[in-house]
């Protein structure tokens, strides 16, 4: 299928393209690597009036170090961070969760922040970022906020931002050489969407002890104090996540955090 | 080394198509540019199954818009079998009443872009009254549910019957296993989709149809007694094709409406299809259903097979295969490669609410090799045996070839018990079992499967007339031409796409007149520049058009050496024709190919008088010595580890060992094996498409519907058996489809194999993570409540 007839504007700055954005009302649809929009206009599920490419913003696109923090501008691809062509203040966990997105060719394309506006429950950074407690920094016509990632996503391809606000990056933690991580994604095959994501953070000197049952459908769990997960423990989040014991859904989460946990651990 | 033995039969000549393949510079239905080409889109029915009030076209778009109405003069497709009892289920190009199907096409417009013509689709308005759907084949043939076609007395296109008295070997058989097994329905994947460009061509009163298809003389064929309008005013041009697997072995609807509207307008029109039309629209193989009985002696030798098969065929009848084709195969092919004493078998075709059934590589033959060898090795667990042991004792040996089996099918040659036993070493099971007993590091459990099957292919007339369908093969033809540069043209009827017969056929060009393979040039695709042909299906190509291309060849052979015995005054049987030469045995005296056609096309004058006239030109036809088919075989090994708490397998091992006879190309024939595996592994654990209650097909896009990929693929490795055919040209056999078919089955094998003490069984493919943590869930709750 191809896409309905739609307008096409690549602003020149950010404000442009808020004013843009402002403008355009409900018409109007951001566009970056659209690797998930391109499909979704195909199929006409979306028939925007006005296309917005903000791909090659500059702005969109810086890397700084915020002390704490590095921040990651909406516009980096998914490539990018595989390649540790940008900081990856997590030790390492970006990349290795860049490297299981999609295939190549999406990667080379496709954006953080246009991944995240996306919100699809099953997007690897909806669930990482929500996993990390990293800040979602949008701009609109008021000015910048900063949005908790975990509360960032509402539900599936539902997000707290404003219908004239552009993310313009994501302020990740810097973790520390004490920091230990464990990511596990189920899917059937390599680059398919997750069916699961299993996640868990723990960084003594920040105090952080995060675990995550990711591509639930919805909104990513988070289990803010995984101080002490055990199994029990595990059982009883992914209960919580929405998926009753005895179900297909609950073993395949269960296993992807044990899997995460353990990895972790170093088990 | 001859020169022959390095490109004629038996070399492992590199692809000569690849040269624009691999550079992206094939030519495709999709890169064809037409003057004045306007697109289609067709609007297709959103509904499994609905009456037809109205389609109403929007004021202003009447004359872009085109719905059965309008197309006055066009009959529906009919691929009716004379088999007894047989319903009819037309086809009308665009949906006449009725829909019955997710996708049916309704309404074709018009438009400068494929985009704009979509944007009038959307203002086509429908008008459905939906029906009940017919959805699942088993529930489908029960008395007094709703109906795909009022007009019949059920959904039963076709029943067919088997029988045989079982009663002694059912009153004294030691083992008994009985099991009820289901393939999904799958939706084959060329990485080119279908595609139509027809324009007509005013001059010579002709409509040419350009389209991705396997079997363009039969197309032709077909849209003439759609179209109503003779055979010579059709030319259908096959250019590169993105792959068949059966797909495009079809005459479809929109090959029927773009050619009626081709010459309506006057004007070049174009319909590609996309993924989205072919997952939602043409979900067409593969669903089947056993309930499969094997009988055996107290040790596991088969004794009979008592089996009751459906095949959900779909609504429609699809042109020239016929609904009931698949089923009535699977109660000829079921008893495999085994020996016997009792086999009855039942078959229904089912008509449900989707789309028409279509043979896929390997045809019946995945879903029974599927179904009787899983009961061959619940068989070998009930004895207590290695699965391959039972086989052995059973396989039909190389001291009764020919064998004629327990359906009357002949077996032509083969050492089916070679294969499985090399397999077996080839695998090294000792070491499997060794690993197994160890258990895994990580917790996986491990497990080694068998399946083996053999394989009709290049079958005939003898075989096909019974079946009364629009389409029965006969002899094959090829035209040879050594044109004046002594450059040698083949055209065949049938049509490469994947195959490699640009490379496999020059390769039988040179065998027999030693022109070098580059200098062969392939012309197929095209009925204006090809003999007929029944096109390329059922593994034919390589046993039919390559025994066609060697006949021919053959009588150009005695041609050159006439011409050149004059010339160069020595008796014709004196002559050697190799490396492109024609030389005097024993002398170092010599023509080129190219100096004898020279001087028959641009200097006659050098020749006698009284020389044959006949030419460097000619068609020769070729049969096979009987036309029973040739049988390949082979014997897919497996050892897997199957994760329990994920409910995924990995393949550790995957090795082949068939028998292709004399094997024209072992590279492309490894090909072929790599290829039709990827597609059995698809079958086995990723494949499926699903559809509800109300016949809506589930999977949309290829995240849905998962194919293998190259990381699902493991290394496989082939071994040879070479049994010449006795029946072929040069001993060569149909090997195209035999990939496809053993794999769910050994696979499956496999997982039961590493399950089996945990009282898992997978019964049905795919096995997909859900599929086995749900009956690793049930296995444990029948533990705990024992």
């Amino acid at each position: 299928m191809k896409a309905p007839r739609f307008a096409y504007e690549k602003p020149q700055s950010l404000d442009a393209a808020i004013r843009l954005l402002a403008d355009g009302g409900d018409g109007a649809k951001l566009i970056a690597g659209g690797q998930s929009l391109g499909p979704i206009l195909n199929f006409r599920l979306a028939q925007p009036e006005l296309l917005i490419d903000i791909r090659t913003l500059p702005e969109l696109r810086t890397v700084r170090d915020e002390g704490d923090a590095v921040f990651l501008g909406a516009g980096t691809t998914h490539a990018a961070i595989e390649d540790g062509r940008v900081c990856d203040p997590t030790r390492g966990l970006l990349s290795a969760v860049a490297r299981t997105i999609a295939y190549r060719a999406v990667r080379n394309r496709g954006t953080l922040g246009g991944s995240l506006a996306h919100a699809d429950p099953a997007a690897d950074w909806v669930n990482l970022m929500a996993l990390l407690d990293a800040e979602i920094v949008a701009r609109g016509p008021s000015g910048e906020r900063r949005l908790h990632a975990a509360a960032f996503v509402r539900g599936p391809l539902t997000t707290d931002l404003a219908a004239d606000e552009i993310i313009t990056g994501v302020s990740v933690r810097k973790l520390s050489g004490r920091a230990r991580w464990g990511q596990y994604k189920f899917n059937r095959k390599p680059g398919e969407f997750a069916e699961a994501i299993g996640g868990f953070v723990h960084d003594p000197e920040l105090g952080m002890a995060r675990a995550l049952v990711g591509a639930i459908g919805d909104a990513p769990y988070v289990v803010a104090d995984a101080m002490r997960l055990d199994e029990p423990a595990m059982h009883d989040a992914v209960s919580r996540a929405g998926f009753a014991d005895g179900t297909y859904e609950h073993q395949i989460h269960f296993a992807a955090l044990k899997r995460a946990t353990a990895q972790a651990r170093g088990a | 080394m001859t020169q022959s033995a390095r490109k004629g039969v038996g070399a492992r000549l590199r692809r000569k198509e690849d040269e624009r393949f691999l550079r992206g510079r094939g030519d495709y239905v999709g890169n064809i540019r037409m003057v004045g080409m306007l697109d289609v889109a067709f609007v297709r029915s959103p509904v499994a199954h609905a009456r037809i009030r109205a389609v109403r076209k929007s004021p202003g778009l009447e004359s872009v818009v085109f719905t059965i109405d309008d197309l006055t003069g066009v009959k529906p497709i009919v691929a009716n079998s004379a088999l007894k009892g047989f319903k009819s289920a037309p086809q009308h190009v665009l949906a006449r009443d009725k829909v019955r199907q997710v996708g049916e096409l309704i309404a074709m417009c018009v438009a400068p872009s494929r985009a704009e013509a979509e944007d009038i689709a959307t203002q086509v308005e429908l008008d459905l009254e939906e029906l009940p759907a017919v959805v699942d084949m088993v529930a489908a043939i029960e008395p007094g549910g709703p109906r795909v076609h009022e007009e019949w007395s059920d959904n039963v296109v076709l029943e067919t019957l088997v029988d045989d008295d079982l009663s002694t070997i059912r009153a004294n058989a030691a083992i008994k296993v009985q099991r009820r097994i289901r393939t999904a329905r799958q939706c084959m994947s060329p990485m080119e989709g279908r595609g139509v460009v027809a324009h007509y061509d005013r001059r010579l009163d002709q409509l040419t149809v350009h389209s991705a298809a396997q079997m363009p003389h039969i197309n032709r064929a077909g849209l003439s007694e759609c179209l109503g309008i003779d055979q010579g005013r059709i030319r259908v041009v096959a250019p590169d094709v993105g792959g068949g697997f059966g797909y495009k072995g079809i005459l479809l609807p929109e090959e029927v409406c773009l050619g009626w509207l081709a010459m309506m307008l006057g004007r070049p029109v174009r319909w590609l299809e996309d993924r989205f039309e072919q997952l939602a629209a043409n979900a067409n193989c593969r669903e089947h259903y056993y309930d499969i009985t094997g009988y055996a002696t107290a040790d596991g030798r088969l004794l009979a097979i008592d089996c009751e098969a459906i095949v959900d065929s779909g609504a429609y009848s699809s042109y020239p295969f016929s609904a009931c084709l698949e089923a009535a195969q699977v109660s000829s092919i079921l008893p495999g490669p085994y020996r016997m004493d009792g086999y009855r078998c039942r078959t229904w075709s089912a008509a449900t609410n989707k789309p028409p059934i279509l043979p896929y590589r390997g045809v019946a033959r995945t879903g029974v090799c599927f179904a009787l060898e899983l009961v061959v090795d619940a068989i070998a667990r009930a004895a207590g045996k290695e699965p391959y042991e039972v086989r052995l004792a059973c396989l039909v040996p190389p001291e009764a070839m020919p064998f004629v089996n327990i359906t009357k099918k002949f077996f032509d040659s083969g050492d089916y018990p070679e294969a499985l036993r090399r397999a077996v070493r080839v695998l090294d099971l000792p070491k499997w079992r060794e690993r197994q007993k160890r258990g895994e590091p990580d917790g996986r459990r491990v497990g080694v499967g068998l399946a083996i099957f053999c394989e009709q292919g290049a079958h005939g007339t003898s075989v096909y007339h019974g079946w009364g369908i629009p389409m029965v093969p006969g002899h094959e033809q090829c035209t040879a031409r050594l044109s004046p540069d002594g450059v040698l043209e083949l055209r065949i009827g049938a049509h490469s796409h994947g195959q490699g017969l640009e490379t496999t056929l020059a390769q039988v060009a040179h065998e027999i007149l030693g022109v070098d393979p580059d200098n062969v040039r392939l012309i197929h695709g095209d009925t204006a520049l090809t003999p007929y042909s029944t096109g390329t299906w059922g593994s034919r190509c390589m046993v039919m058009s390559g025994g066609a291309v060697a006949t021919a060849c053959k009588e150009i052979e005695k041609r050159v050496r006439a011409i050149a015995g004059k010339l160069m005054e020595v008796a014709g049987d004196d002559l050697v024709l190799e490396a492109g030469r024609v030389r005097v045995a024993g002398t170092d005296r010599s023509m080129s190919l190219a100096e004898v056609a020279h001087v028959w096309y641009r200097a006659p004058q050098l020749l006698p008088a009284d020389v044959d006239p006949a030419g460097l030109e000619t068609t020769a036809g070729y049969k096979a010595v009987r036309d029973s088919g040739t049988f390949s075989y082979a014997c897919h090994a497996c050892a897997v580890a199957v994760d329990t708490e994920l409910g995924t397998i990995e393949i550790l091992d995957y090795v082949v060992v068939e028998d292709g006879g004399t094997l024209v190309n072992p590279m492309i024939v490894d090909g072929q094996v790599f290829g039709g595996t990827a597609q059995g592994i698809g079958t086995a654990l990723y494949e499926e498409m699903p559809f509800d209650a109300q016949g809506q097909p589930l999977a949309s896009t290829l995240a849905d519907y998962m194919l293998p990929g190259a990381t699902e693929v493991p290394t496989i490795r082939i071994e040879h058996i070479e049994t010449p055919s006795p029946l072929s040209y040069f001993g060569q056999k149909g090997i195209g489809e035999g990939g496809a078919i053993a794999p769910p089955a050994a696979i499956t094998n496999a997982v039961n194999d590493a399950l089996a003490d945990l009282g898992v069984e997978m019964l049905e493919s795919p096995i997909t993570p859900r599929r086995l943590l749900t009956a690793l869930a049930a296995a444990r709750a029948r533990r705990g409540a024992g």
